[in-house]
């Protein structure tokens, strides 16, 4: 008996809220990128249950992608955010309002 | 045909002596002058030889070179001469080498300057050679570009405020036009190419927008009132080598634009519109002048005549007649030595007296009699005064114009009074009457021409006074081409 | 130069173009090496040996033309010299032609020239600008001559705005005096405005001949219908007005007088201001198809010959009356061709053209002779201080004498014959009122010339202590001299009679004047009108002896001074007219060029131009805020927009 794929969807919807209300409602840069991934892998999870739906290759295959990307973005984000917080002494993001018009 | 790309060696010639200048070292600022002096002068050189070569029996375009440049949109390097083109070309390498004889005191990044302005020539040679309609537009705005940077680095106080009205006037026009060129080139077969798109037999409701397009650019370039607002401000902060080019050389792109373009490709739109373009030029010349009466700068007063004399050539343009678009024709050659000497001597004068302000001005003539007469020369042939050149053109202008539209003519008349009463006016404030030192001067900086002044105005006083004893060599050239122009669009009269 | 064949008519000899072209050359000459030249008197020599070479080809031409046979209307010298405009159908060239009209206009500019450019030599031996004075002169012989030799509208044209140039230069020619600057200026505009007159005509007449060729456009003048019968004479009529100083146009001439005084002799006496009563001449078909032309032009004269001669009765400055008087003399010349084209009348054009030569004479000598006093008194213009002159200057005082009586009409000297003719033709072919104005305007004219006479040579002398009046040098009383003789001969010589040379000189150009035939009004007999102008010139010497020689005079000016005063200095101010063309014209037309430039240009059209511009910026402004810095906020719109979507899609799929 295997879990239906309606589950892996719940699952991976529930991530993703749990990661977009993260990056609205927190205000402390590290945790509003911890939520980023969470909406990232949310995504992953579900290109994997599709892929495994319809039996094919390619959303493995972004999932890859996804994770290749992530891994970079992690790189510069986080060291901005070093950088940010050397200068400023904080990961407020409203503070941090550096590029506005 | 020809064994010698005579005409791309005369166009190309200033971005070889560009890139020269780019490698000299920076401190050699006599070495980048004389490089400069002598690229412009191998482009005059250059032209002068297309000159000896063009057949004046011949209406067409001579000197053809066609070369594949982006095949797959059919565009092409596409080059060649006509009677008109001819004198728009001549009139450019013959003031580029005078400019830049003119600034030989730019101290200001003078390598950076001098590779400016010989692109600019460039440019305004691709502009007045280019049969393709994608290459004339990639002349058209790159031209913009060494422009604005004359204006906005070497200008006087004002100059990053003209110079950027300047570039966003002209590029917003261009924009317009671009559009129009586009739907011409799904419209006309996929082609760029001017020749082929002459007598592309294209609907005459659409010509009326693609007409109104061209419009667009030219009519700023002119700059046809009340489009010309641009001009004074640009005109009068650019550095004299720019002024002298922007009246003397920039201007004439939009009229030629519209002998080139707007009417040949759209005749029947051109029937409509020419007595239009008739009555924007009379409004110009009226205009132009009334409001150059009162200008307080003489700059701004020079530049504002522009508007009336270019008000002239649109006139003869509108009228459609043989007669008096030949006039145009002549008359853009004479405003761009007649105007052009006006802005030198204007340059001049500022470089010694530090002011362009009339009221701070008087009695110059005393301390310069040499300058004050060439300037009074100068001052006449732009009012018209006949046995100099801009009477020849503007008698054309109002004759050919008065068969077909008899009162705009008469009304354009008065406007040798009205240029009769500003130039002179403003010539009796300036150079007449008691001397009166602007504060703080000293009378040996008021010395008379010297020897590169006299070097550079001689050569446009002579044509001035040349055009005017004998203009026959220009109008036997310019009239078959003319001709074969108002014949196309006439013959199209339905 | 000639290379192209002669259009009909006599070949033109080479040595025809060479006329204009040498006082070119020479101006070019004196121009361009004004420095190596400008010492001691060279530049006067070279300049008048150039005129004087002018003046013996003339020669040659009035000889050639006189031996010639044929019928009168083909004795003349034309063609081109070279092909100067051509294109779209037009074809102008450098056409010349001499004629009996040219002829004589060509021996007055060349002779009466000479003779002024030599007197020059003396006149401005001081000044250290000489050469470009010569310059200018010789350019305006130059021009001159183009003016009357031209054989097409277009030529006639270019020398009548040469000569209006030459004008304006030698008016502002001492430009560092800040009124000769402005009267230079002053004298051009005036004229432009009459050339724009002119040239609207020339247009006119090409668009309906297509050519601009003399001969052709005279040969078909009468194919002309409507309107334009009329509006091309009055329109040439306006130049015409410009260029010879009538009334409405003649404000520039009196203040011309800033000028050097053999400038005012040549251009603004003899030669160029008299181009408007040849010009007229020369179209004279024209004006004899349009009666309302010629009553315009017959009108205008009589008006301006009393006008100006009213004014000049009241001037105090000796050049300013010669000005005047100048008007005044051109206005009678032009009522002769207005009356001649009006009653098609052959010896009232003749009598305009002898009068203008006979007025060149005797009105070149009157400057020249006042420019004499003006040199042996410093400079003085004011008539009020000199006085009883003739003692220390003889031969200035003795010339002038007999250019006094030879414009004022007393026999046998020029003028008594040249305006009796027009006198006499006016009243003969039936314009009373005309000829009662301009009857008093003879009157004036005795007037006002005696009292410059008694002011300036008689009586006592009322210049300051420490100025002696000195003689001229010989260099310019010998012109005088010449000029005396002429004026004093030249009358007797070409028209003692209507048979006279200058009549018959001139029939082939006007007609064949017919002997008797009119019925003269009120039966006055020739002799009689001769004699009523005689008496009004004597009437006019004693009200002037009256007042300024006779004892008591002092007294009798004094009374009239005030009981006129007002009256008087208004018609001194020239009947206040600079006043009202500056309100009229000048004022209002600065105010329109100030508020377009100032209020239209700047406010309106560039407003708007940069409003559009400011208004862009400033809607970016708006839209910059949206950029806030705020990552969350960022996120909250791509949500948004993500959801908003989303509905979108799943709106239309169902």
């Amino acid at each position: 008996m295997s879990v239906p794929a309606e589950w892996y969807l719940l699952v991976s919807a529930l991530l993703f809220i749990t990661g977009t209300v993260g990056v609205l409602i927190r205000r402390n840069v590290i945790v509003m990128f911890m939520c980023i991934e969470l909406m990232l892998n949310a995504v992953n999870l579900t290109f994997v249950t599709f892929d495994r739906m319809m039996g094919g290759l390619a959303g493995q295959i972004a999932v890859f992608f996804v994770l290749v990307v992530a891994a970079a973005e992690v790189v510069v984000g986080l060291a901005i955010i070093v950088s940010i917080f050397r200068r400023r002494a904080s990961t407020d993001a409203d503070q941090v309002s550096l590029l506005k018009w | 045909m020809n064994s010698i790309p005579l005409l791309t060696l005369t166009l190309f010639a200033p971005l070889a002596g560009a890139a020269l200048i780019a490698f000299t070292p920076k401190d050699a600022g006599k070495a980048v002058r004389l490089i400069a002096f002598a690229a412009s002068l191998g482009s005059f050189v250059g032209s002068i030889g297309v000159l000896l070569i063009f057949d004046s029996a011949e209406a067409g375009f001579q000197l053809v070179e066609k070369v594949n440049w982006i095949p797959s949109s059919g565009a092409s390097y596409h080059v060649g001469v006509d009677g008109i083109s001819l004198w728009m070309i001549l009139l450019t390498t013959f003031l580029t080498p005078i400019s830049i004889l003119a600034s030989w005191n730019v101290a200001k990044k003078v390598k950076a300057f001098h590779i400016v302005i010989l692109i600019l020539e460039t440019g305004m040679l691709g502009v007045f050679m280019a049969l393709d309609l994608l290459l004339f537009y990639v002349f058209w705005e790159g031209m913009l570009i060494p422009m604005y940077f004359m204006i906005g680095i070497w200008g006087y106080e004002r100059r990053i405020y003209a110079a950027v009205k300047f570039f966003v006037y002209t590029l917003a026009g261009s924009l317009v036009m671009l559009v129009a060129i586009a739907v011409l080139y799904f419209i006309g077969g996929r082609t760029f190419d001017l020749t082929e798109l002459y007598g592309a037999g294209i609907p005459a409701g659409t010509q009326y927008w693609l007409f109104a397009g061209f419009f667009a650019s030219f009519a700023i370039k002119v700059p046809i009132f009340p489009f010309h607002t641009w001009l004074p401000d640009a005109h009068t902060e650019a550095p004299t080598a720019g002024s002298v080019l922007l009246a003397g050389v920039l201007l004439k792109m939009g009229t030629y634009g519209f002998l080139r373009f707007s009417i040949p490709l759209f005749p029947d739109a051109g029937i409509r519109f020419a007595p239009w373009l008739a009555v924007l030029g009379v409004i110009g010349i009226i205009y132009g002048g009334v409001v150059s009466i009162v200008q307080r700068d003489l700059k701004r007063l020079v530049a504002y005549s522009s508007v009336s004399h270019l008000g002239f050539v649109l006139l003869g343009i509108g009228a459609l007649t043989v007669m008096g678009t030949t006039g145009s024709v002549l008359q853009m050659v004479n405003h761009g030595l007649s105007t052009g000497a006006l802005f030198l001597l204007v340059g001049m004068l500022y470089e010694r007296a530090h002011t362009r302000k009339i009221a701070d001005l008087s009695g110059v003539n005393r301390m310069m009699p040499v300058f004050g007469g060439i300037f009074l020369f100068v001052a006449l042939s732009s009012l018209g005064l006949p046995g100099l050149n801009g009477f020849v053109g503007e008698f054309l202008i109002l004759n050919g114009a008065f068969g077909p539209i008899p009162l705009l003519s008469i009304i354009g008349a008065f406007g040798i009074l009205l240029s009769a009463i500003y130039l002179l006016w403003a010539y009796e404030r300036v150079f007449t009457g008691e001397e009166r030192l602007p504060e703080g001067d000293r009378r040996s900086i008021w010395r008379d021409v010297g020897r590169r002044e006299m070097a550079l105005l001689a050569p446009l006083l002579v044509a001035i006074l040349f055009i005017g004893i004998y203009p026959k060599p220009l109008l036997e050239r310019i009239e078959p081409s003319v001709q074969r122009v108002i014949e196309s669009v006439q013959g199209n009269r339905r | 130069m000639v290379r192209l064949a002669a259009q009909g008519g006599t070949e033109l000899p080479g040595y025809i173009p060479l006329i204009p072209f040498f006082p070119m050359a020479g101006a070019l000459l004196l121009l361009l090496f004004r420095r190596s030249i400008g010492r001691g008197r060279w530049a006067g020599i070279v300049a008048s040996s150039v005129i004087g070479s002018s003046f013996v080809l003339t020669l040659m031409a009035v000889g050639n033309l006189m031996t010639m046979t044929g019928a009168p209307e083909e004795r003349t010298l034309s063609g081109p010299a070279y092909e100067w405009i051509a294109a779209g159908g037009l074809n102008v060239a450098m056409t010349f032609k001499v004629d009996a009209l040219t002829a004589v206009m060509l021996l007055i500019v060349t002779g009466v020239g000479t003779l002024i450019h030599v007197y020059s030599i003396g006149y401005m031996e001081h000044d250290e600008r000489k050469a470009t004075y010569f310059g200018y002169l010789n350019l305006f012989a130059g021009s001159m001559l183009l003016l009357v030799l031209a054989n097409n509208f277009l030529v006639l044209y270019v020398g009548w705005e040469l000569v209006g140039l030459c004008s304006y230069l030698l008016i502002s020619f001492w430009y560092f005096k800040p009124e000769a600057a402005a009267a230079g200026k002053k004298a051009f505009l005036v004229n432009r405005i009459g050339d724009v007159g002119f040239l609207i005509g020339i247009l006119l007449i090409y668009a309906h001949f297509g050519t601009l060729d003399f001969d052709e456009v005279f040969a078909r003048a009468t194919e002309l219908q409507g309107a334009i019968v009329t509006a091309i004479p009055l329109l040439l009529f306006v130049g015409a007005v410009g260029k010879s100083a009538q009334v409405p146009l003649h404000v520039w001439l009196p203040d011309a007088m800033e000028g050097p005084t053999p400038v005012s002799a040549l251009i603004h006496a003899a030669t160029m201001v008299t181009a408007g009563v040849y010009m007229v001449a020369r179209t004279h078909v024209f004006f004899e198809a349009s009666h309302t032309a010629a009553l315009t032009v017959a009108t205008i004269g009589a008006v301006t010959a009393l006008f100006a001669a009213t004014v000049a009765c009241l001037q105090d400055d000796i050049k300013r009356v010669l000005a005047y008087s100048t008007i005044s003399q051109l206005g009678f010349m032009f009522l002769a061709v207005g009356v001649g084209a009006l009653s098609h009348s052959p010896v009232a054009y003749a009598a305009a053209i002898f009068h203008l030569v006979t007025h060149a004479f005797f009105k070149a000598l009157l400057f020249l002779g006042a420019g004499s006093v003006m040199h042996a008194l410093e400079g003085e213009t004011n008539m009020k201080k000199m006085g009883g002159l003739i003692k220390t200057l003889p031969r200035t005082g003795w010339t002038f004498i007999v250019g006094w009586l030879a414009i004022l009409g007393i026999p046998p000297l020029s003028g008594f014959f040249s305006k009796d003719a027009i006198l006499v033709s006016t009243y003969e072919e039936g314009w009373f009122l005309l000829w009662l104005i301009a009857s008093a305007a003879a009157l004036l004219t005795a007037f006002y010339m005696s009292r410059q006479v008694f002011l300036v040579f008689f009586g006592k002398s009322r210049s300051s202590e420490d100025v002696h009046p000195h003689e001229s040098p010989s260099i310019m009383t010998g012109p005088l001299v010449v000029l005396a003789g002429l004026a004093a001969i030249s009358g007797m010589w070409l028209g003692l009679t209507h048979a006279g040379p200058i009549f018959r000189l001139l029939e082939p150009l006007f007609g064949v004047h017919e002997e008797a035939g009119t019925e003269a009004f009120l039966g006055i007999p020739e002799a009689g009108l001769v004699m009523i102008a005689v008496a009004l010139s004597v009437l006019g010497m004693f009200l002037a002896w009256r007042l300024y020689l006779a004892r008591g005079g002092e007294e009798r000016r004094a009374a009239l001074q005030e009981r006129w005063s007002g009256l008087a200095s208004f018609v001194r101010s020239g009947y206040r007219l600079d006043a009202l063309y500056g309100a009229l014209f000048v004022w209002p037309g600065k105010t329109i060029a100030n508020v377009a430039a100032y209020a239209f240009d700047v406010r309106v059209i560039d407003g708007a131009v940069n409003g559009l511009a400011v208004s862009i910026g400033r809607s970016a402004e708006g839209v910059r805020r949206v950029q806030s810095g705020l990552v969350r906020r960022y996120v909250m719109a791509m949500l948004t927009g993500a959801v908003v979507l989303l509905a979108l899609f799943i709106a239309r799929a169902n």
